[in-house]
């Protein structure tokens, strides 16, 4: 897009993280952090405070009745409903509320929207700093009311987030694990975040479900409008706002070249992963939802190397019993038997808090109480889980996986649990299956500079690349301020990665890597020349990695990687390995 | 003078579920019709009771007592009301 712009043209490029590859065109929904619309902000001239004012009473007029017709309408079997809906209704007129809205349009001399909106996050401030997480609740009936106002103030559109309709671009200022959860994610055509990093929960989510997402763009929000086109560019981190017809002509057709690409590497895909000199790599699909088991099928994965069970936990505000996990697991685990399913056990906190969780506020949630130490300290919701787990087992080919192990002392305690479950099961009667594999994630610098030490205790080591990368080069790859230091390839990673390669080699236990490295073409002669077999990737990263495999020489890829251990730079060491393989790494 | 001897009163919480949403807007209600403003305390605070949110930053559990202030005689039938509200549990006491 170097070409200049004429004077006219509404076009906007803005450069972001290329989040998850692919092209594609429409129209922008925006939402904001709280799964609102974003509200339209402008500040009014003095004559029309009266006018702002009146539209501000008609909203909450116009609400109100709404609400009213709604109680009239519910019977006598409602009543606890109605008693809850009368109390929103006095709420509607609340000095607080609405009175002082009125006061912010009139003094602030602010449009009703954003007044309104001001007001109900002081009101929920209020509450929120209050130690009583009684008085915290009564936040929620604040919310629904003014949600309520909002809704009749920008017109009768949905507003939602779960309740996106369209097929629809969107663009938001960042997305947490418990805004995707609530998404139809059958509408959404791309994501656009302002925050974010090449592996941020945006582009892990855009990666598994094949569709493009421009991420770290800083001040998406802030320029697009809803319902303006866009144009997402994933591959090369391009956000095009109100194109022009040439752009839009141009990138049609890219995009229809790069769909049927896709479609093309997607039809060899059920070919076998083996290099040209005949050594076999087994690929295996990462997932957050028994629904992708879909994709690790099409994208004939062989198994699942890692499935995260945050998802279950946050989209139910409450902890899930024993029988609900039991039966997603087993859904998971019969749809892909004779494969293996690795179970990674709840990983909450650090980036997935629960919000029915409280009373657990960090500083620093990446270095806090998290994964494994969480199930560790609350030992009954952590044998619930592997409760479920062993009684899946019974139905298929289950691994088990402990996220975050920073020492010995874990594993041995992690084991305990473990039997005191199987101890439970047994003398309950219960149809499960002991024999399963458990394994450790490898994704904390000391757990790879014990990895020899760990491996007497366990079955198997999947590496944490994502985290395993972060923690030892000191990057939040979600800061746009450094995220672009967060390299795969670093000299400090690749030898910590080998040392966790020798360990298990040593103690004959498995090795895979289930982190995003293992997703970019890039990454894989080096993996496969250390001395993996066995590759975890987003399932939408299987079909292109198998690709590469099917043209690389084994014996090449370890003389290339050996060369790169003796390396000193990040980026010389990537120079060296697509100049090694010009024709497999574009 | 107003004399607030007169003009307030003690009222407990006697409904087990305490002063959630229900009960304020009951509360404030009633304290909208007040000729002028109607308080409802606790040792820390003195909330407009016209306020639903006003009344909820108050904390309270069952068994707590508040102060019920009017300002004006001409409100004092209301505080009778507020009390009887009080005193009944907001309808929220189950029978037997």
């Amino acid at each position: 897009m170097d070409k200049a712009e004429p004077k006219d043209s509404k076009e906007v490029v803005i450069r972001g993280i290329g989040g998850a590859p692919g092209i594609c065109i429409g129209k922008a929904y925006l939402v904001d952090r709280e799964g609102v619309d974003l509200i339209k902000r402008y500040a009014i001239v003095e004559r029309d405070i009266p006018a702002e004012v009146n539209r501000f009473k008609n909203a909450v007029k116009k609400a109100k009745d709404e609400l009213k017709a709604v109680v009239e309408s519910l019977g006598e079997e409602f009543s606890s409903q109605v008693d809850i809906l009368e109390t929103h209704l006095v709420l509607f007129k609340d000095k607080l509320l609405y009175g002082k809205t009125i006061e912010s349009i009139t003094h602030e001399r602010i449009n009703a929207e954003w007044a309104l909106k001001k007001v109900t996050r002081q009101v929920k401030n209020m509450f929120q700093r209050m130690e009583d997480d009684y008085l915290k609740s009564r936040v929620a009936d604040i919310s629904q009311v003014s949600e309520q106002i909002m809704r009749q103030l920008m017109g009768a559109q949905d507003i939602k987030i779960s309740d996106i309709r369209m097929r629809v671009i969107l663009v938001a200022h960042d997305l947490s694990p418990a805004d995707t959860s609530q998404i139809q994610l059958e509408h959404i055509k791309g994501f656009v975040t302002d925050r974010g990093g090449r592996d941020s929960h945006t582009s892990i989510i855009a990666k598994s479900l094949n569709i493009p997402a421009v991420t770290g763009l800083g001040t998406a929000t802030i320029n697009v409008q809803n319902d303006d086109i866009l144009i997402v560019d994933g591959s090369s981190g391009l956000l095009i706002v109100n194109p022009e017809e040439d752009t839009l002509f141009q990138y049609e057709e890219r995009r229809a070249r790069y769909e049927q690409y896709r479609a093309l590497i997607a039809r060899e895909s059920h070919l076998p992963s083996v290099t040209v000199d005949g050594h076999a790599m087994k690929l295996m699909a990462n997932i957050e939802l028994v629904e992708e088991v879909v994709s690790v099928r099409d994208n004939a994965a062989q198994g699942v190397g890692l499935f995260r069970t945050e998802f279950i936990y946050i989209d139910q505000k409450r902890f899930p019993t024993e029988e609900e996990l039991f039966e997603r697991y087993r859904e998971a685990v019969e749809l892909i038997v004779p494969q293996p399913v690795t179970i990674r056990t709840l990983d909450i906190n650090g980036d997935k808090v629960l919000p029915y969780l409280k009373n657990i506020r960090e500083e620093n949630p990446a270095l806090g109480l998290r994964a494994v130490r969480f199930s560790l300290q609350r030992p009954e919701i952590f044998l619930t889980q592997i409760r479920a787990i062993l009684r899946a087992a019974a139905f298929g080919n289950i691994r088990l996986l402990i996220p975050m192990i920073t020492c010995v002392e874990e594993i041995l305690e992690v084991r305990q649990l473990l039997d005191r479950a199987i101890m439970e099961l047994t003398r309950e009667e219960m149809v499960f299956n002991k024999d399963i594999p458990l394994g450790i994630m490898i994704e904390v610098p000391s757990a790879a500079i014990m990895a020899d030490r760990l491996a007497e205790h366990v079955d198997f080591f999947s590496i944490g690349t994502n985290d395993l990368i972060q923690y030892s080069l000191a990057i939040d790859r979600n800061n746009r301020q450094v995220a672009h230091l967060y390299r795969p390839l670093n000299p400090a990673v690749l030898r910590l990665i080998k040392m966790v390669v020798d360990a298990a080699h040593s103690r004959n236990i498995v090795v895979t890597i289930c982190g995003e490295m293992a997703g970019d073409p890039v990454n894989v002669p080096v993996l496969m020349g250390l001395g993996f077999t066995e590759l975890s990737m987003n399932p939408g990263s299987i079909p292109v990695v198998k690709q590469v495999i099917r043209k690389l020489d084994y014996q090449k890829a370890c003389k290339v990687a050996e060369k790169v251990l003796t390396m000193d730079k990040t980026e010389e060491i990537y120079e060296f390995v697509k100049a090694s393989f010009p024709d497999i790494l574009q | 003078m107003i004399d607030f001897k007169v003009l307030s009163r003690k009222v407990t919480l006697v409904n087990p579920l305490g002063l959630h949403a229900r009960p304020a807007a009951i509360i404030a209600k009633i304290a909208r019709t007040a000729e002028k403003t109607i308080w409802l305390g606790d040792r820390n605070y003195k909330a407009d009771a016209a306020s639903v949110i006003d009344i909820l930053s108050i904390s309270g559990t069952m068994g707590k007592t508040f102060v019920l202030e009017a300002e004006s005689e001409l409100d004092l039938p209301l505080l009778d009301r507020i009390e009887a509200a009080f005193e009944n549990g907001f309808g929220e006491l189950t029978d037997g």
